[in-house]
């Protein structure tokens, strides 16, 4: 165990990808080690989703690789494997939480069937261990147990998003990424989340890649950060220490951009 | 031509309708489905003299498999006197020509919508369902892309989260019609909108069961002996309906699908079979119902 957390979780090496003629991301290389959160930070357009997409094989780039150590300790090149095991990494030791609830919960069934439906994807017929899993996962997500037979639209936005996490972290998954968590939250319940998701990471050592625009998310959450500018990453390191410490002059605009209220 | 030749001369159709060059392409599509049991082979559905929803498919499946030789049998809802079952018997009298029962024994090839004959099936018997909507995972996955990926790859798991959902909300599994079944271990298929009563037939029938969806424009098909089997929760198993202390009120039959009758505005009603050749088979063996007219002539 001892060795496995010396060795990265993922590794992508020299990942570039084009719509066509057009730029998305390109030449891309870090590692991710277990239990480390990576934000990756930039304006709209910078090719942060478009790294996160290709990361968790939504889109297949243009180029390069990347490399996942499973359960098992072997590293396999994501895009050499078949379909069907992209997708079942994808439903069992990945999660993937998304910036709109709607595109990440089935808004029309019950929070208990959200939170149940990796389970029955993974083989569980029994109803009640079901029913008793997803309790125990809504109340560590602070929703209380007597909402678990109503449907997420009926619940505010950072319910929502609460949710969607639990229903990503049922099955135990070893990385998850986020685009944008945050989005569309007002600051007190941003908080609120951000505060859970610190917990959760520190109690079940997870690894996470977080895309997101604000700085103030990527120094509360992540270890590292990665700076992205047209497609390109231009810098990056331990989170203090780039935001402390900006070298480059898109990185310092950012940073300095920042509203300090009452300071 | 003239006029008057127009108007009196009746149309030459084909056998059975359909012209020989989309019979084949059907047929090819038949056999295929058969040789994948349970998977949803994709066909050019033809316009139909008749409206999408009154068994546009489940027709042009019944023209492409009848020979001259096979005696034909419709129902609709288990009965061979509705509306649907007249108009296609009708239909394939006109096209057709081929010989008609309404003995579930007699017929070769039964077309049905909604039930399957209470009488057992034999091997020389194929029955073809008209089937409105043939994607198990519709009402879950709008997407057909992505509900063709998920058959393709054996993911199932959204269908148990309609089963949940029913558990969660009535307290029990509360779908009783187009109950999902999975078909030999690999494919989940709707069979149609057939009571739940019914599922249990389908499970290694000895007769042909061939699936027809025309607006959805799929064809699927079970061959005989197949494995079918209703999904459920371990803890929440599979049943089917049940009247317990309840006789058809015609024939006396138990342990049926009964349809209920109303018959007045007291709140008195009457149960009796909906399979109406098996009701009628009854009653001419001498077996009556306590609201059968003969039955009290048979008390005094």
């Amino acid at each position: 165990m001892s060795l496995d957390q010396d060795l990265p979780l993922l590794s992508v090496k020299n990942l570039s990808h084009f719509y066509g003629q057009h730029l998305g991301c390109k030449n891309v290389n870090f590692d991710l080690y277990p239990g480390e959160v990576l934000a990756i930070v930039g304006e709209s357009g910078s090719g942060k989703t478009t790294l996160l997409n290709c990361l968790s094989t939504q889109i297949i780039p243009t180029d390069g690789a990347v490399f996942y150590r499973n359960r098992k300790g072997q590293s396999d090149n994501l895009y050499e494997m078949s379909e069907a095991q992209q997708r079942i990494l994808l439903r069992t030791d990945w999660g993937f939480v998304r910036q709109h609830p709607r595109d990440g919960l089935r808004m029309n069934v019950s929070a208990g069937a959200n939170v149940g439906e990796r389970l029955m994807a993974l083989g569980d017929r029994h109803y009640g261990k079901i029913r008793d899993t997803a309790l125990d996962w809504l109340e560590k997500v602070e929703i209380q147990a007597d909402r678990i037979d109503d449907a997420p639209r009926t619940f505010s936005g950072g319910m929502q998003q609460r949710l969607q996490i639990a229903r990503n972290l049922v099955t135990n998954p070893r990385l998850v990424f986020m685009d944008e968590p945050t989005g569309g939250l007002d600051v007190s319940v941003q908080a609120r989340l951000l505060d859970l998701i610190r917990r959760l990471v520190s109690e079940l050592g997870l690894s996470i890649i977080i895309v997101t625009h604000d700085l103030a998310v990527a120094r509360l959450l992540s270890d590292r950060i990665m700076v992205m500018k047209d497609g390109k990453v231009i810098e990056q390191g331990l989170t203090d220490q780039v935001l402390d410490d900006p070298h480059q002059a898109y990185t310092q605009l950012l940073v300095s951009s920042i509203l300090h209220v009452g300071s | 031509m003239s006029l008057d030749q127009l108007t009196n001369e009746a149309p030459a159709y084909n056998f059975a309708y359909l012209d020989e060059q989309t019979k084949r392409m059907i047929r090819r599509a038949i056999l295929k489905g058969i040789a994948v049991p349970g998977y949803q082979v994709p066909f050019a559905a033809r316009e139909m003299p008749m409206p999408y929803g009154w068994g546009t498919g489940g027709v042009q499946v019944t023209a492409s498999v009848l020979g001259e030789s096979d005696i034909l049998k419709v129902i609709d809802q288990g009965a061979d006197d509705t509306t649907n079952a007249v108009s296609i018997r009708n239909f394939f009298a006109k096209t057709a020509n081929v010989d008609l029962t309404t003995h579930t024994s007699e017929a070769t090839v039964i077309q049905t919508r909604h039930r399957i004959p209470e009488e057992e099936l034999q091997e020389h018997q194929t029955l073809v369902y008209q089937v409105p909507i043939p994607e198990p995972l519709r009402f879950l996955e709008p997407r057909e892309t992505e509900t063709r990926k998920m058959h393709a790859l054996s993911e199932y798991g959204l269908i148990h989260v309609k089963l949940y959902e029913d558990i969660a909300t009535h307290g029990h599994i509360a779908t009783t019609y187009a109950y999902p079944v999975m078909v030999e271990g690999r494919y989940v298929m709707d069979p149609s909108p057939t009571p739940k009563f019914d599922n249990p037939k389908m499970h290694k029938s000895k007769a042909l069961q061939l699936f027809g969806a025309g607006r959805e424009k799929r064809i699927y098909a079970l061959p005989p002996h197949t494995d079918v089997v209703s999904l459920d929760f371990e803890d929440h198993p599979f049943t089917i309906q049940e009247w317990p202390d309840t006789k058809c009120a015609m024939c006396g039959a138990e342990g049926v699908y009964f349809d209920e009758v109303i018959l007045d505005d007291a709140g008195n009603n009457m149960f009796v079979c909906s399979d109406s050749d098996y009701c009628e088979t009854r009653q001419s063996e001498g077996h009556l119902g306590p609201l059968n007219a003969d039955y009290k002539e048979r008390m005094q």
